[in-house]
């Protein structure tokens, strides 16, 4: 028992920021924009929010700073593939590239600040004393406890508010949602850059409470298993929640199971083990890439095309 | 159809993305998920920091790619280093590049040192490295197992240029050798202090990250094991392979799932301090690696850092160089040679705080003995040694050599000229674990 509580509340903790990068790459993508620049973005919001943190004291002002940075970011992307109407892919694969560069260069004398402030941890009363749930769920970082309001209000806006509905009309049928009074670049616009700033927190919340330091390319890769989940999660909010603690706890999985009897300690299914997440990984962008495949699992019409107004719908 | 002029952006935003990648010294993670990008970075007076000329110059070939081969500085003795990672990854590289700043500060009149980091083992390291050595550098030194056959290949073609290997085991007797250090003298003191630690915690278990079943590895860990059991004969060393050197958030779960085991300090070889960090947050204690301010993290929850001080090995080996009486051949460092460092013991430096009292004066000591060579790497593996099973792997009387300790087999040996191992570096020494395997 105390391996499963550990496995899963270690999985909750480091699938985190995951799920913040997921979730505003969703929206994004819901209006129609895919974003390949999450890992860029986490980067730059990383080494934002511990430079601002150490130079300010405090933690919070280094989130908002990295949030700031990430939408800023996105907007450069935004405005590269709503108003130029460039290729998405292309705009977003810069970004990353952007993002990877620049955070090392102003990142590098902040690798030798071995600690700034870091988010606050605490156990939620009451509950964290709950047998199993509470130690699963209710001892971590805020970061963890905002993530938890995250997904199931997103989803909310999402699925059964009016905003949320032009979103969803806007990534579908943009030409429709625009006869409706809908302003498909304004809408895109918005959501982009709120992806970003998800994106930026993302970044924050893994130099500020989950991995707390910053080295060069902190973020080893998540910004891109966020983009495969976000497949995973057929561009549903709640399913990002639940792709992203299951990715955590796929993680750790294997170095738990390095101390269980004898089989598992036998750590040569190691390989196989830690090769799981990136199987996964590719198994959802294979899937997604597949038109019949896409409809099925609810990917956003639009997703990917510039829209010309007046040009007729595909 | 009112098409987007989509060509003129594309070539802007490739211009752009060149531009950016080449300035910037820095790569996207290499570890298993993103694409590995390739940066160059030149060092030399400040005001180069500018982006250099686009092409490189008329020395450089076509296929560089993204990458920026540094210029030379006419007059002076040219060194290159080739680094696997970002200099700013804290650890490994940035060692190395404290090692490169330390000869660019003591011989900065007649040597000129430049770099490029995070380049890609393989194919490209192997271009990476022919076009410095083609535009004229004098000396090469490359910084991670994986470039060792490039090396050896372009060491072939330019005779005049000295190439030195980090971490490997080839050379050519000529203008090619290789270079490493003795760090499992360091990791049998960290042993002796972490089981000291644990000893009077009465957890008697210590906990070891371990990036990957390779000799070099296991060699440590099983170093840590044996310094362990001097000060704490019933300790148990329990193990975690994580199969890379680099990624802060599984160096941070491995370590985690040490401490839920019951170990009360951790050990890592891995990059990062976040190991140390998460010994910090669970209350108990934690050893950092590679560079000396690993520790600055937590220090409180730190034991010590043994680390690498590469500066006055290749201020050494340059200097070899430039009298011409360097030739290639397998250098492998001890403690005496000022190579090697183990935070809080060196000169000028106090014990942590967490260092329990009584190993203070043996580690002290032993590493007093050390410095004046009179205990190497041989002696820390001094039979009898047995493995993790209570089998016997090295009899009483018998000290591994150096094929042994780096694993070098009949096959290989016969190679590279070298007898072959007979106590393998591939067992797991007695005080880890006893169901702990070594992966194939």
């Amino acid at each position: 028992m105390a391996f499963l509580i550990n496995l899963l509340s270690a999985g909750i903790r480091s699938g985190t920021a995951i799920l913040f990068a997921t979730v505003g790459e969703i929206l994004a993508e819901r209006a129609g924009v895919l974003n390949l620049g999450v890992e860029g973005m986490m980067l730059m919001g990383a080494v934002t929010a511990y430079g601002v943190a150490y130079s300010t004291g405090s933690a919070w002002v280094g989130l908002l700073a990295a949030a700031a940075m990430g939408g800023l970011l996105a907007l450069l992307h935004a405005f590269v593939t709503i108003t130029l109407r460039a290729d998405q892919v292309v705009s977003g694969l810069a970004l990353t590239f952007l993002g990877s560069g620049l955070s090392a260069v102003v990142g590098a004398p902040l690798v030798e600040v071995a600690q700034a402030p870091r988010l606050p941890a605490f156990n939620i009363p009451l509950l964290a004393d709950l047998p199993v749930l509470g130690p699963i769920l209710f001892q971590h970082n805020v970061m963890v406890y905002i993530g938890f309001l995250l997904a199931p209000l997103a989803w909310f806006y999402v699925f059964r508010t009016r905003p949320g509905m032009e979103l969803r009309a806007v990534g579908e049928y943009p030409a429709a949602a625009d006869v409706m009074g809908v302003s498909v670049y304004r809408t895109r616009y918005l959501y982009v850059v709120v992806g970003g700033v998800f994106a930026g927190i993302a970044g924050a919340a893994l130099s500020l409470a989950i991995t707390p330091l910053w080295v060069e390319g902190l973020t080893a890769g998540q910004g891109w298993i966020a983009v495969g989940l976000v497949i995973f999660a057929g561009w549903n909010p709640l399913r990002a929640a639940l792709g992203s603690y299951l990715f955590g706890a796929i993680r750790r999985l294997p170095l738990d199971l390095q101390n269980v009897g004898f089989f598992l300690r036998n750590p040569t299914y190691g390989y196989f083990m830690n090769m799981l997440p990136y199987l996964f990984t590719i198994a959802v962008l294979v899937i997604g890439s597949r038109e019949a495949m896409r409809r099925r699992v609810g990917a956003p019409a639009a997703l990917g095309q510039p829209y010309v107004r007046e040009e007729r719908g595909k | 159809m009112g098409k987007p002029p989509i060509f003129r952006l594309f070539s802007l935003l490739l211009i752009f993305t060149l531009l950016f990648t080449a300035c910037a010294p820095a790569a996207a993670p290499a570890a298993d998920g993103g694409a590995p990008a390739e940066e160059a970075a030149a060092e030399g007076d400040s005001a180069e920091a500018a982006p250099p000329p686009a092409t490189g110059g008329e020395a450089s070939a076509p296929d560089d790619g993204a990458v920026q081969i540094p210029e030379i500085e006419e007059g002076k003795f040219n060194v290159a280093f080739v680094y696997v990672g970002p200099v700013g990854d804290g650890g490994w590289t940035y060692a190395h590049n404290e090692g490169r700043e330390y000869v660019e500060t003591e011989m900065g009149d007649e040597v000129h040192t430049a770099y490029l980091e995070s380049v890609p083992e393989g194919a490209d390291a192997e271009r990476v490295i022919r076009n410095l050595a083609r535009n004229g550098f004098n000396a090469i030194f490359t910084t991670s197992f994986g470039y060792m056959d490039p090396t050896e290949t372009v060491a072939e073609e330019f005779p005049d240029t000295y190439f030195v290997h980090v971490s490997g085991f080839k050379s050519n007797g000529a203008n090619f050798g290789n270079l490493f250090g003795a760090m499992e003298s360091m990791k049998y003191l960290v042993g002796m202090i972490a089981g000291a630690r644990a000893a009077a915690d009465g957890s008697n278990r210590v906990g070891y990250v371990a990036p990957f079943p390779i000799a070099e590895v296991i060699r440590h860990a099983n170093a840590a094991a044996l310094g362990m059991r001097q000060t704490c004969p019933d300790c148990q060393l329990d193990i975690r392979w994580i199969f890379t050197w680099f990624d802060p958030d599984l160096e941070r779960q491995a370590a985690e799932s040490l401490i839920e085991a019951g170990a009360s300090v951790v050990v890592t070889g891995a990059d990062t301090p976040g190991p140390v960090q998460v010994a910090g947050e669970k209350g108990v204690y934690g050893v950092g690696y590679d560079s000396r301010n690993a520790c600055d993290v937590d220090p409180e929850h730190c034991l010590t850092t043994p680390y690498w001080n590469w500066g006055p090995i290749y201020a050494q080996i340059i200097s070899s160089m430039m009298d011409g009486s360097y030739v290639g051949g397998d250098q492998y460092f001890d403690v005496d040679s000022g190579g090697l460092g183990l935070l809080g013991f060196m000169d000028g430096q106090e014990p942590m705080a967490g260092v329990p009292e009584e190993v203070i004066p043996q580690v002290q000591e032993l590493l007093s003995q050390m410095q004046a060579g009179e205990f190497t790497r041989f002696d820390v593996f001094t039979g009898p040694i047995n493995n993790n099973k209570g089998e016997e792997v090295v009899p009483a009387g018998e000290s591994l050599t150096q094929s042994d300790l780096e694993g070098i087999d009949a096959d290989l040996g016969a190679t590279l000229g070298r007898d072959g191992c007979t106590f393998c570096m591939s067992w797991l020494a007695e005080g880890i674990v006893p169901d702990a395997e070594i992966p194939q």
